[in-house]
């Protein structure tokens, strides 16, 4: 599992300046870190579909902003991604955690892994698995290749990180 | 529902009459059908045309929280704030002084034939918006039900420490229809952004 000063630290490395986010029971495990970052701006969101728009206020405003959501929130942001992303063509980079991949301890059955993967392609995602299973290290630079290969072409991204329990 | 309520289109030139240079002024829906049609466009007025249905709040937070030193004044509906509530929570959390969300309250969602809102019962409000801002955790709140008021008040409200919630009644425009984009949306995009950081 990617440790919270590896995700701070790879955030500042592509220098992020705010993340725009709502926890899950792995990606709450960095809120600590990142709330303590200088460099980062932490925003909660009340409702996934949000983040999408504050991002893409953000970044028109000049910022380099970070979605960070629950692939459940993934579904619940259509509308809201669509417009940031397609209607405006903003380029926005998110990581989104992958509900059960890893184990479905808490939630046996969980559809997550029926919709996620076929979502993202409907929506004709530039997306990744980072399975988180081991080799973090190498995973975690496959992400910052990953996230500056979209910047470079001016797309969307998603980083899809596994999770085990809901 | 405001009885009779202000007339949209005035009550929109009175933020276009006080707008200072360097202010953005967000506008969705109604609001953006007639900002369009007041004068010439402004390199920091965000048309939100298309628009995610509900979410020009939280946009307009966005660009506030990348530009502290610019005052950004959302004009939402009262159909487009139902959808998305929670925003209020989000705003006051991140405590942007510099961002003001007015919402032009006619009770119904206009643009698709007056349909009341499930916030009104016939031509009376179930629901108070400023009330809701308030429990919400906004500090400033201003209500306003006439246009005089509204026209005298204006500068000191948007000028008051954000973030600031201000409620207009206004009286629906029967037969409105939804506004058109001006032009491409990444392309205005790109411009306004250009704006917002020159």
């Amino acid at each position: 599992m990617f440790t919270a000063p590896q995700v701070v630290g790879l955030l500042q490395e592509l220098s992020f300046t705010h993340v725009v986010t709502i926890p899950d029971s792995t990606l709450g495990q960095w809120e600590d870190d990142l709330k303590a970052c200088d460099e980062i701006e932490y925003v909660g969101v009340c409702r996934e579909g949000e983040a999408w728009a504050v991002a893409a206020g953000l970044y028109v405003g000049g910022a380099t902003p970070l979605v960070m959501i629950q692939c459940t929130g993934l579904f619940e942001s259509g509308d809201s991604l669509r417009n940031a992303l397609f209607d405006y063509r903003l380029p926005l980079f998110a990581v989104i955690g992958y509900r059960s991949f890893l184990n479905q301890s808490t939630l046996p059955g969980d559809t997550c892994l029926t919709f996620t993967e076929p979502i993202l392609e409907a929506w004709g995602m530039d997306w990744v698995l980072y399975d988180q299973a081991e080799n973090t290290s190498e995973q975690l630079e496959a992400i910052a290749a990953h996230c500056l290969r979209c910047r470079e072409a001016g797309t969307p991204g998603v980083a899809l990180v596994a999770e085990g329990r809901a | 529902m405001p009885q009779p309520g202000m007339p949209l289109v005035e009550s929109l030139n009175v933020l276009r009459e006080i707008r200072g240079d360097d202010e953005v002024v967000l506008t969705v829906m109604g609001t953006a059908r007639e900002w369009m049609a007041l004068g010439e466009p402004h390199p920091l007025d965000w048309i939100y045309v298309p628009s995610s249905m509900g979410q020009a709040p939280s946009l307009g937070l966005g660009m506030a929280l990348a530009q502290p030193d610019k005052q950004v004044i959302v004009c939402n509906g009262d159909g487009c704030m139902l959808m998305n509530l929670g925003s209020l929570v989000t705003i006051t959390n991140q405590a942007a002084s510099n961002y003001t969300l007015i919402i032009f309250d006619n009770g119904v969602y206009e643009i698709t034939g007056g349909q009341p809102t499930p916030a009104t019962s016939g031509n009376a409000p179930l629901v108070d918006h400023p009330a809701l801002a308030r429990a919400a955790g906004f500090q400033q709140v201003f209500v306003f039900e006439d246009l005089d008021e509204w026209r005298e008040s204006a500068r000191d409200v948007i000028d008051a420490p954000g973030p600031t919630f201000v409620h207009l009644a206004i009286a629906p425009v029967p037969g409105a229809v939804g506004p058109r984009s001006p032009g491409p949306a990444p392309a205005r995009a790109q411009d306004f952004a250009d704006a917002m950081q020159a």
